[in-house]
């Protein structure tokens, strides 16, 4: 973003096939025809920047204390006041319901693994991919403002990886994980990791289609985080404490962290692991195991069947 | 900041049904746990929506609280934050319900001219 203006330069996100080599843009935004003069605004007293709950807009009794107040109030009698009712993310959202519906026809597991830059994802990510390698087919979508260094760091593993570039960006789209998905083209009974953009604060907003929300937590980052970001804690459904390797070093308390994150989302999951040591992974892996065959439905299966493996699958995945 | 692209999925919304029509009011509904902040939609809101229908359009944010109920005395509890407590004061309430909607309530556009209306100005 633009620390002059505000805008977002008319940035679109770049997206880059690890396989190919290949980058191209998606989702060019309307900023792109913003003239991008750093000059005065004009725009330093925000006169209709309150918060008030009034019906202003149907009521045409109000006082008017200037010359022409017949006109004024002619015109403001005939302002057309259309109700929308209409969820502003409606589009991400039903973006995101259509990849949702892609991802389950196909019984591919996809989570979205957020953080703060720093916590871990990458290096996580590269142990799982290795220590599964051979039983769980996994692809890996990367989300970084610039550079495809995380992807390449995937790529290394000799996982399939797309990296997304955002420019300025604070977080992943659903349109974005739309396209990347047909150039994944990720098979059947698969997990597809991606790895949002470091960023304990806007992905929470933005679904993108996927399963679960996983956050990772290092350590070194305080034990209050969970209060400090409760909108994020309360979206996933899985914490990962990693970098336990480094407790004896720093002051964090596992228990008030673990109780934090409960007091904001009572059902969410925890695990504690080190990405570099390998403690704990065990119970990752238990748990990507059982989510990817929750995910699963026997479509042999009747209609009250299906319901019933749907809901045993669901329980399931939520029990450590 | 996400708030730029709240602000340009209000325009995309409100653009497609205001037609040729200048919007001049926008209200949104944004609940108390919704993850948009309405400081900040106003900040960049003008500048934002400047060269679309929108521009010069005023934001009315409506904040909406979540419900939830008390575990220790069973009252019903108007949620206005994230972290809120009965009215007895116990902060053990359950999970809260709602509240983190953000919804474009309805818009006011300009009115195309009438005869009528012309004839009255001149």
């Amino acid at each position: 973003m633009c620390t002059t203006c505000g805008c977002s330069d008319g940035a679109a996100a770049t997206v880059t096939d690890m396989l190919t080599g290949k980058a191209y843009v998606i989702g060019a935004h309307a900023h792109e025809q913003h003239a991008h003069e750093h000059h005065a605004h004009g725009h330093s007293e925000h006169s209709h920047g309150h918060d008030h709950d009034h019906a202003h807009s149907h009521d045409h009794d109000h006082p008017h204390d200037h010359a022409h107040d017949h006109i004024h109030a002619h015109l403001h009698s005939r302002t057309h006041s259309v109700t929308l009712e209409q969820d502003v993310l409606a589009k991400n959202n039903r973006l995101a319901e259509r990849n949702r519906g892609w991802l389950e026809s196909r019984n591919i597991l996809a989570l979205n693994l957020v953080s703060s830059p720093g916590a871990g994802k990458t290096t996580l990510l590269e142990r799982t991919i290795r220590d599964l390698s051979g039983t769980m087919s996994i692809s890996v979508v990367e989300g970084d403002q610039e550079t495809t260094f995380d992807a390449e760091r995937i790529r290394a593993t000799g996982c399939r990886s797309v990296q997304i570039n955002t420019g300025t960006g604070c977080h992943l789209e659903a349109e974005m994980l739309a396209h990347v998905l047909k150039q994944l083209d990720p098979p059947a009974d698969s997990v597809v990791m991606v790895e949002n953009v470091g960023n304990l604060v806007c992905p929470a907003l933005f679904d993108l289609g996927e399963q679960a929300k996983v956050v990772i937590l290092s350590v070194t980052e305080g034990a209050d985080k969970p209060l400090k970001y409760p909108h994020m804690f309360r979206a996933s459904s899985l914490m990962i404490l990693n970098k336990i390797d480094l407790l004896p070093h720093v002051a964090f308390d596992v228990d008030t962290c673990i109780d934090y994150a409960h007091r904001v989302n009572p059902d969410i999951e925890v695990l504690q692991v080190s990405a570099t040591t390998g403690e704990g992974l065990a119970g990752w892996y238990a748990w990507l195991r059982r989510a990817l065959s929750a995910n699963s439905i026997d479509t042999n299966c009747s209609d009250d069947a299906i319901e019933v493996q749907r809901e045993t699958g669901v329980a399931k995945s939520q029990n450590v | 900041m996400h708030e730029l692209a709240v602000i340009e999925s209000i325009v995309e919304a409100c653009s497609d049904h205001a037609g040729n029509a200048r919007v001049l009011h926008v209200t949104l509904e944004i609940g108390v746990l919704a993850c948009v902040t309405p400081d900040a939609l106003h900040f960049c809101y003008d500048i934002a929506v400047e060269g679309t229908p929108l521009e010069g359009s005023e934001l009315e944010i409506l904040r909406i609280p979540a419900h939830s109920r008390c575990l220790d005395c069973s009252s019903e509890v108007v949620m206005y934050e994230m972290f809120a407590r009965c009215a007895c004061g116990s902060i053990n309430i359950e999970p809260p319900r709602g509240g983190d909607g953000l919804r474009i309530k309805s818009m006011e556009i300009e009115p195309v001219p009438t005869r009528d209306s012309i004839a009255e100005v001149s």
